[in-house]
């Protein structure tokens, strides 16, 4: 890494390490999320040890994949557009680096916790209350470093990418200062402040809109910038993009009860939920159409480009999920789906296909201009990835939807005397075969990763390049 | 007031400011400023300083008609 040429304007160290180690936590993220999987298929791997056991790998898991893998997506991403875009440097180096190291050390603060089974007990707000005081640390100075890039801007514009990642990095603060009020009772161990339904609503306000925040408008950020840069054309529509933001934003913070349907939450609040979501398919549905529109004349390049490919492709899955989501919002609907496997076929669809795949493209499109090397290694090699992953992501959303839909209708069908049809044992082994084939589009995807990870090596390292950038520095 | 006006009130208010910001999305007079902030992903690479890192895009105000 030390090797690379530094650019005499941007910060290109910061985006390195943060490109280099989504790379890393992705692989271990997904490693951990084929471990699950295989656990539920062969409860045998959960080896009869408490730090292995299903249930405190499954958090691991989630945090690696969301906070390590596309945390650090976002904070290379974000860095990198902020300053191309507004053409300065970072305003702080030295803050910058400290959210580097600050949100390694979290990460690895987790893989130490989790498997000891310290929790908070609270969905992707797991972390006992000492790291969410670090993470809040961490995540105001790299709000600091992000908003005060863009105050001290060349340009006369913010560019629409960096709106929503600036969006994403406030609305997370919020979410994460509010809903990590705790009472500690010892260094480990704390009490939410909220109590009952309370803390129901407040636990999924944040769990929704860590979803709208951190799984989709930071993303969307990523969007707008790398779509448009790797098919060498701005945005299909300016405009939509300024009301694509603006709508997103207003219908997000709303739709968080539909993860509460048919709980002790007031029956309006979940109405509410549900209109909101349904009306949130407008606004995702608009950006879709916008980052897909981007290629309009430009469509061939996706036969050459394996990028744009990754790019493309994760635009369809987000408006598939997004798609899904409200269709899932629907109560009666609901009462089908909630509990079941299609909830996780539908977080796969988007955290795989669309939160994971525009990410890597990402990564791809970065890797080679922040080393100074020409392009990565092999284009060969990314064209198997982008197959590995597309192919994964179906088989793993196809046998959720199959178990999914399954589990529900056994659940609910009842005999001619009001008893239930089957045991909840029957429907388990019932999924044993969703389990497996979900297992096998984790395994694609992990041994895609890998190859990423051999590839970037390839491309950090050749020598070749590093002449032919030398040369020109 | 009672909870439900002011919910109502609301309602219309986030209406108009909605529509407000469609008509200033779509009004002449932004647009000139917006296919400018539209070219920025590409408009450092005039000057840029590093030429090989984007040599393969020169491709300057590119518009969608
Ligand atoms: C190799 C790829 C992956 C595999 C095999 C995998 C597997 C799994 C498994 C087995 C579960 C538990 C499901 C259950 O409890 O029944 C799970 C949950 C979850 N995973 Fe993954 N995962 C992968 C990648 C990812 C990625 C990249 C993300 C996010 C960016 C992600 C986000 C999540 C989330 C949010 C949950 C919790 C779902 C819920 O509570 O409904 N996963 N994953
Ligand atoms: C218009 C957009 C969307 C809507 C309306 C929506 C709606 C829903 C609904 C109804 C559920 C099921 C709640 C339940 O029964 O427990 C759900 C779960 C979930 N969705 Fe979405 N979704 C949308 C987009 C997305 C996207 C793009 C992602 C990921 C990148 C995502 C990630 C998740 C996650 C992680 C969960 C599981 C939460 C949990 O129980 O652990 N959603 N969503």
């Amino acid at each position: 890494m030390s090797t690379a040429i530094e650019h005499s304007t941007y910060n290109y160290k910061v985006v390195r390490q943060f490109a280099i180690m989504t790379v890393v936590w992705g692989i271990v993220g997904m490693l951990v999320g084929v471990w699950i999987a295989a656990q539920l298929a062969w409860p045998l791997l959960n080896f009869d040890l408490p730090w292995t056991s299903f249930g405190r790998l499954r958090p691991l898991h989630t945090n690696a994949v969301i906070f390590a893998f596309g945390g650090s997506a976002l904070f290379a991403t974000s860095y990198y557009v902020v300053q191309r875009t507004c053409q300065v440097r970072l305003i702080s180096d030295k803050l910058a680096a400290f959210t580097f190291w600050g949100w390694q050390l979290v990460i690895v603060l987790a893989a130490i916790t989790l498997p000891l089974g310290l929790t908070q007990g609270k969905e992707y707000a797991e972390l006992i209350w000492p790291i969410d005081l670090l993470i809040a640390v961490v995540w105001v100075s790299y709000a600091a470093v992000f908003i005060g890039t863009i105050y001290k801007r060349k340009t006369s514009h913010i560019y629409v990418a960096n709106w929503f990642f600036a969006a994403f990095i406030l609305t997370v603060a919020v979410l994460h200062i509010v809903n990590s009020m705790q009472l500690p009772t010892s260094l480990t161990h704390s009490y939410s402040i909220y109590a009952g339904a309370t803390d129901a609503m407040v636990q999924w306000w944040y769990g929704h809109n860590a979803v709208g925040f951190f799984l989709t408008a930071g993303f969307l950020g990523m969007m707008y910038y790398f779509v448009p840069k790797q098919a060498e054309r701005p945005v299909y529509s300016y405009r939509l993009s300024i009301v694509h933001f603006w709508a997103l934003i207003c219908v997000y913070m709303w739709a968080g009860p539909h993860h509460l349907h048919y709980t002790a939450l007031p029956d309006w609040a979940q109405s509410v939920g549900m209109v909101m979501s349904l009306i949130l398919l407008a606004p995702s549905w608009g950006g879709m159409i916008n980052g897909m529109m981007t290629l309009s004349g430009a469509w061939h390049k996706l036969r050459t480009d394996p990028i744009l490919r990754f790019l493309v492709v994760s635009l369809s899955f987000y408006g598939m999920s997004t798609f899904e989501g409200p269709m899932m919002s629907i109560k009666t609907v609901n009462a089908l789906s909630h509990y079941t496997d299609w909830t996780v076929g539908h977080v796969h669809a988007g955290a795989l296909g669309w939160v994971a795949m525009i990410s890597i493209g990402s990564v791809y499109h970065m890797i080679p201009r922040l080393f100074g090397k020409k392009d990565m290694h092999s284009v060969d090699l990314i064209n198997v990835h982008f197959w590995l992953s597309t192919v994964g992501t179906v088989l793993y959303i196809t046998s959720m939807w199959v178990n999914g839909i399954m589990q529900g209708l056994m659940w609910r069908a009842v005999n001619a005397d009001g008893t239930l049809m089957y045991t909840f044992i029957e429907s388990v082994e019932a999924s044993h075969p969703g389990f497996i084939v979900r297992w096998l589009g984790g395994v694609l995807w992990l041994t895609g990763m890998l190859i990423m990870a051999y590839n970037v090596y390839m491309t950090v390292s050749s020598k070749a390049s590093e002449k032919a950038a030398a040369q020109t520095a | 007031m009672d909870i439900n006006v002011f919910r109502g009130l609301m309602s219309v208010v986030l209406l108009f400011a909605f529509l407000g910001i469609i008509a200033w999305a779509y009004s002449k007079k932004q647009k000139k400023s917006f296919d400018e902030a539209a070219n920025l992903p590409f408009a450092d690479e005039a000057e840029n300083d590093d030429p090989n890192l984007d040599a393969s895009s020169s491709l300057e105000n590119k518009k969608h008609d």
